[in-house]
Parts: structure tokens; C-alpha cells; sequence
């Protein structure tokens, strides 16, 4: 992931020269992302194993408090960022997308482990949403099943250089009539409607995982069920 | 939820509206993406109706439809607290089906692996409890503190910190090195030091004891026509032990003694999981002095872990079940002779440890009806399957 550097107008000479004297210069833009970066609240809840894993992190070994991300609030309207942190089922996927509503401006969306991201190990469930990005955007996804506290960590470092890139006179959140707000899913018969947000997500052309794959080796369910005359093992105790 | 409208005339203007409270899913003290709806009649609590399902992600459905060594690492995602014990549960049960013997050493590391996990996931539990109790977060980097110590060994292991997928049918993945048995053997020596030095802020605690003491008490009759397993059962009183009703593996060799509460209130059920992890180290122990080099794996089965698709099982049914740190863990499988298991159900102790929530509240204060459900233990993972 590469993120545009945000140029600086002073001169990097100067600079040096004037730190040499105790006198540090900085752009608004720094000072502002800077403030930004280093106190990242991230919101408290946990939707399956990379929970706990989310819970090391901020526990005494990792200690996500040396990134400023230690205060994790319970109420989306004082969090910053939000770590999804496991599988989102069909019937989880519209409270987040209410959470996500709820966040004040400037959010962002990290998603944290193979199921937040494309469904992961459950793809193939009937009740497991491939992909929270089809209904919120999301701007750091971090692989693993679960991934290490590290790779939080890691996680946790490309969202603050995200931030840095950005500029406080470009930056979406301070443009007039914006409005980042989705619209929450309902429940189907067959799922949620709609099955994706065309803003942030559309599908690909072609599917990757046919492709990739082949055919899902699926047997189906078996109508007729095994005869079981022969009892095997008899009940213990 | 329903919303009930009172008219001005039929209430008595000393009488108290109830009031509807939504729990969750998205609170931090309910473990997960649990919900609960509360009726509370000022704070006292008149209803609980629990709503599940946040978490369900097809375990059995997708299990059905893989092989049986491909469901493996599935077990380690549905109690993610104590992955080693779920593969446990699993192993034994395939083993019943397909009657494959598991040689010693692989019976020692197993029960190795399954106590370790017991103490990861209860030294967990008691920091979570603590931290429902207000006492925020500081007893959970205690217990993590310890818990980082034993995933350390599980990643030496298996290679993976939480989700191990150690166990095969008939043993386990690769063997347990000198080095590895060392180290299990200096945590196991301090461990009793570090719950000397919980229990000296807990135990006697005024606050944790007012607290915890004569809140949530569930009668042993109740508990056993409720058919509640594990620590939750045995603070009430009944002594009722897979590991020495069923004496699977090699539990009968242990000598170690069962714990029991007498109340069966939330008090005894945070200190019969402190005694129990007591005993814990005692089979430890036992376990690191009795292991012999040997087998890891029976040499049979190496064959079939190779291509799972070759490995069917014969026409039957199997139920194997483990103690895990919750309570019964059964896997019952159907095989009707392909590579895939016909039907596969979970008995998961934490939904049906979950079923007593209602009895448990009622009449208590709202404040109360989070520690009891943190004193049950439950995980979602488990709970939704």
C-alpha cells in the first residue's frame, strides 16, 4: 500500500538548520495530521476470534498505547476508526453498517482478519457476508486468520500513514453537503437487500474464485440417511 | 422490539412503568455480538430474553460438506479461547467412528495441550469477569500477562497462536521437542505463584465478595434438569467431571480431585474455576513427569492425513466428548461410509450452560445480570456455531 507523500512547501534545509537552534517549523497540514494520527480511538466491540486477539494487542505484551490507539471507545460517536474484527454474518451486517453510520467525521474502516474481508474460511455459509466492503468502504484490510497482534500493529501504522497523506484543504469530511452515510440492508428472504452497496463495491466481472479454484467441490446433502443397524459404539457411561 | 403503550387510565400513579432495555449486540460486556432484551421494573430485572444468532456461521453445514480431516481447523474457530480442546472433542470422536488407536506419548500431549488450554481460558474468564465487575481492564493484563506465556509454547507447537489445529486422528501434527517440554515445565512450576498472587487481590476482596456473593444462585436440581455442564455445575454442588465420569484418553492415570462450590452463586463460580486450575497443574504435573518418548502419531493414519479423501470411516454413528473448560463438548458424527460425515452436530456447552440465563436474573439488579452472564462463561463462537 502506497500513499501519495504530502509534500511539504518548507525546505528541507532550512528546516534542519532552524532544529539545530531548538526552533522546530512544521505546515498546518503536519501539525494537524500529526494531532490526528496520534490519537486514534478506535470503537470497543469484538465480533469473533480476531477479538481476542484484538484484546492482546491492547493488553500489556503489544500495548497498542505506544500508537496512541489505546482508548477504545464503546459508543461509535466518540471513535475515530473501527476495527471490524471478525466474521460478519447477515444478520450482523446492518447493525454495522448503522455503527458505521453513527461515527463522526473523519472515520475510517479497518478490517481485521480473513472473514471481516471476503468471508474467509466460511465463505462457503449461508449466513456469512463475503466482505464487509460491500457495504462500507474500507481503508486498511489486514489478512490472517486471525493475524498476530503485530500485524495490527502493522495495520495500525498504514491508517496513520493514510492520514498523513491527507490534506486538511482537500480533505472530504470539511467539503460542503458530504455525507457519508449508507444505507443500512434489510433482511431478504434470500439474504440482504440489496447484496451490495454500488457506491463503495461492485462486483467483478469475472469471478476469481471459479477461476482460481474451479468448481467448489460440493457433494450436496445427501437425501437418504445411512443405515445404522450396526451400532458402532455403545453409549459411554 | 414491541413497544407497549399504557393509557393514563388503567395505571395506578404508584405504580412503576417496566421498561424494555436492548443489550448488545454491540456492548462490550456481553462477549461478543450477544443480545439481550431486559425487562426492568425500575432496576430490577423481570424478563431476560436472550437473542442469538449474530454469530452463526454454518459450522456444521460447511463441515458436512468437507472431509473429515478438513473440518479440523474448523473446531478451533467455535470456542476460540481454547482451540486445543475443541480439536480434543473432535479427534475422539472420528477416532470412536474409524476405531483408530492413538499411541501413549500422543495421549500425553494431548492431555498436556487440553490443561494448558483449560488454564488459558479460565484465567481469561476471571479477568473478564472482573473487568463486568468494574474493575476495568487491570485484571485482564494479569491474565494475559499468563495467557501470552502458554500461546508462546502453543506457537512453538503447532505454529499458530489461537487457532492450533494440532490434533489428528490417532495422534497429533509433529512431536513436542525437549526444548518445548522444558519450558511447559518453568510455566507450570510459576503458575501456582501467579494465582497465589490473584487470588491475594481477588479472593477476599470486600468488593469482589459483596459483589459476587448470594447474586445469580442456581439450585443443583435446576442445574441438572437444565443438563448444565462444567464449572457452572459444579459450583452448585454436583460433582459431575467428564474427565472422571468418562475417563477418556488417559485421564484415569491422574490422581487430581474435583471441586465443588456449595451456593452455586456467581462467588463460587469464580472460585471453583481458581481451584480447578489448581488441579490443572496438578495433572500437568503428573503428565510432564509419566511422558516417554515415543510415537507421536499412530503410523496408520499418517497414510490417510495424506489424501483425506481416501479415509472413510465405516457405516456408524460416534458421540466423543472431552471436558472442556465450559463444560461437555460432544461431537456426534453420522458416517455413512464416504469421506464426508453425514450429519455432524455439536453439543456446545456454552448454549446450553446459556439456557439458565432467565432463572439466574430474575429479581436481581441490571447491574448483576452482566456478571452472571459473565460468570456463565459463554463464547460466542460456540454459542452460534
Amino acid at each position: 500500500m502506497a500513499f501519495a507523500k504530502n509534500i511539504s512547501a518548507i525546505d528541507q534545509g532550512i528546516k534542519n538548520e532552524l532544529a539545530q537552534k531548538g526552533i522546530v517549523i512544521a505546515t498546518l497540514n503536519d501539525l494537524y495530521n500529526w494531532g490526528r494520527r496520534s490519537s486514534l480511538w478506535p470503537m470497543q466491540f469484538g465480533l469473533a476470534c480476531c477479538a481476542i486477539e484484538m484484546i492482546a494487542t491492547a493488553c500489556a505484551r503489544y500495548d497498542i498505547a505506544r500508537f496512541g490507539a489505546e482508548l477504545f471507545r464503546p459508543s461509535p460517536r466518540q471513535a475515530d476508526f473501527m476495527i471490524i474484527s471478525g466474521t460478519v454474518t447477515k444478520k450482523m451486517a446492518p447493525l454495522l453498517v448503522r455503527l458505521y453510520n453513527q461515527m463522526p467525521e473523519p472515520k475510517y474502516v479497518l478490517t481485521m482478519g480473513a472473514c471481516a474481508i471476503s468471508g474467509g474460511p466460511f465463505i462457503d455459509g449461508y449466513n456469512v457476508l463475503r466482505g464487509i466492503d460491500r457495504y462500507i468502504p474500507v481503508d486498511v484490510h489486514l489478512p490472517g486468520c486471525p493475524p498476530r497482534p503485530e500485524a495490527l500493529l502493522y495495520g495500525l501504522i498504514q491508517l496513520q500513514k493514510k492520514i498523513d497523506s491527507q490534506e486538511i484543504e482537500k480533505c472530504e469530511w470539511y467539503q460542503k453537503g458530504l455525507k457519508r452515510v449508507y444505507p443500512v440492508p434489510e433482511y431478504g428472504p434470500h439474504g440482504l437487500i440489496p447484496k451490495y452497496n454500488p457506491e463503495v463495491w461492485r462486483p467483478r466481472q469475472e469471478e476469481l474464485r471459479k477461476q482460481r479454484y474451479g468448481q467448489p467441490i460440493l457433494t450436496g446433502k445427501k437425501t437418504k440417511a445411512p443405515h445404522l443397524d450396526v451400532v458402532t459404539t455403545a453409549p459411554s457411561s | 422490539m414491541d413497544e407497549k403503550t399504557v393509557t393514563v387510565q388503567d395505571t395506578n400513579p404508584m405504580d412503576t412503568e417496566t421498561l424494555e432495555v436492548n443489550f448488545g449486540p454491540q456492548h462490550p460486556s456481553t462477549h461478543g455480538v450477544f443480545r439481550m432484551n431486559i425487562v426492568l421494573d425500575g432496576e430490577t430485572i423481570v424478563s431476560v430474553k436472550p437473542v442469538m444468532g449474530y454469530l452463526h456461521r454454518n459450522h456444521e453445514q460447511i463441515a458436512e460438506n468437507l472431509t473429515y480431516a478438513a473440518v479440523m481447523p474448523y473446531t478451533d474457530r467455535l470456542d476460540y479461547f481454547n482451540s486445543m480442546a475443541n480439536n480434543f472433542g473432535y479427534a475422539l470422536a472420528v477416532e470412536k467412528l474409524a476405531r483408530i488407536e492413538v499411541p501413549e506419548r500422543a495421549q500425553y500431549i494431548r492431555v498436556i495441550m487440553a490443561e494448558l488450554t483449560r488454564l488459558v481460558n479460565h484465567v481469561s474468564v476471571i479477568g473478564f469477569l472482573l473487568n463486568d465487575l468494574g474493575a476495568f481492564f487491570t485484571p485482564v493484563l494479569y491474565a494475559f500477562r499468563e495467557r501470552e506465556k502458554i500461546l508462546d509454547i502453543f506457537e512453538a507447537i503447532s505454529g499458530s497462536r489461537m487457532m492450533c489445529n494440532y490434533f489428528r486422528f490417532g495422534g497429533v501434527k509433529r512431536d513436542v521437542s525437549d526444548a518445548d517440554l522444558e519450558q511447559i515445565r518453568k510455566i507450570v512450576q510459576k503458575f501456582p505463584a501467579f494465582l497465589d498472587e490473584f487470588e491475594a487481590l481477588l479472593t477476599k476482596n470486600e468488593i469482589l465478595c459483596m459483589r459476587c456473593q448470594n447474586v445469580g444462585v442456581l439450585p443443583p436440581d435446576l442445574a441438572v434438569n437444565a443438563s448444565i455442564t462444567g464449572p457452572v455445575l459444579r459450583a452448585s454442588g454436583v460433582n459431575y467431571d467428564i474427565r472422571k465420569v468418562d475417563r477418556y484418553s488417559i485421564y484415569e492415570r491422574f490422581s487430581f480431585r474435583i471441586p465443588l462450590g456449595d451456593k452455586g452463586d456467581v462467588y463460587d463460580r469464580y472460585y471453583v474455576r481458581i481451584l480447578e486450575m489448581r488441579e490443572s497443574v496438578k495433572i500437568l504435573e503428573q503428565a510432564l513427569k509419566g511422558i516417554r518418548p515415543g510415537e507421536f502419531i499412530h503410523p496408520k493414519s499418517t497414510s490417510f492425513l495424506k489424501l483425506p479423501r481416501n479415509f472413510k470411516p465405516p457405516v456408524g454413528e460416534a458421540y466423543g466428548r472431552v471436558e472442556s473448560p465450559k463444560g461437555e463438548l460432544g461431537y456426534y458424527l453420522v458416517s455413512d461410509g464416504t469421506p464426508q460425515p453425514w450429519r455432524y452436530h455439536v453439543r456446545s456447552p456454552s448454549l446450553i450452560n446459556l439456557t439458565v440465563l432467565e432463572d439466574l436474573c430474575v429479581g436481581h439488579k441490571v447491574a448483576d445480570a452482566i456478571i452472571i452472564l459473565g460468570s456463565i462463561d459463554i463464547i460466542l463462537g460456540e454459542l452460534d456455531r
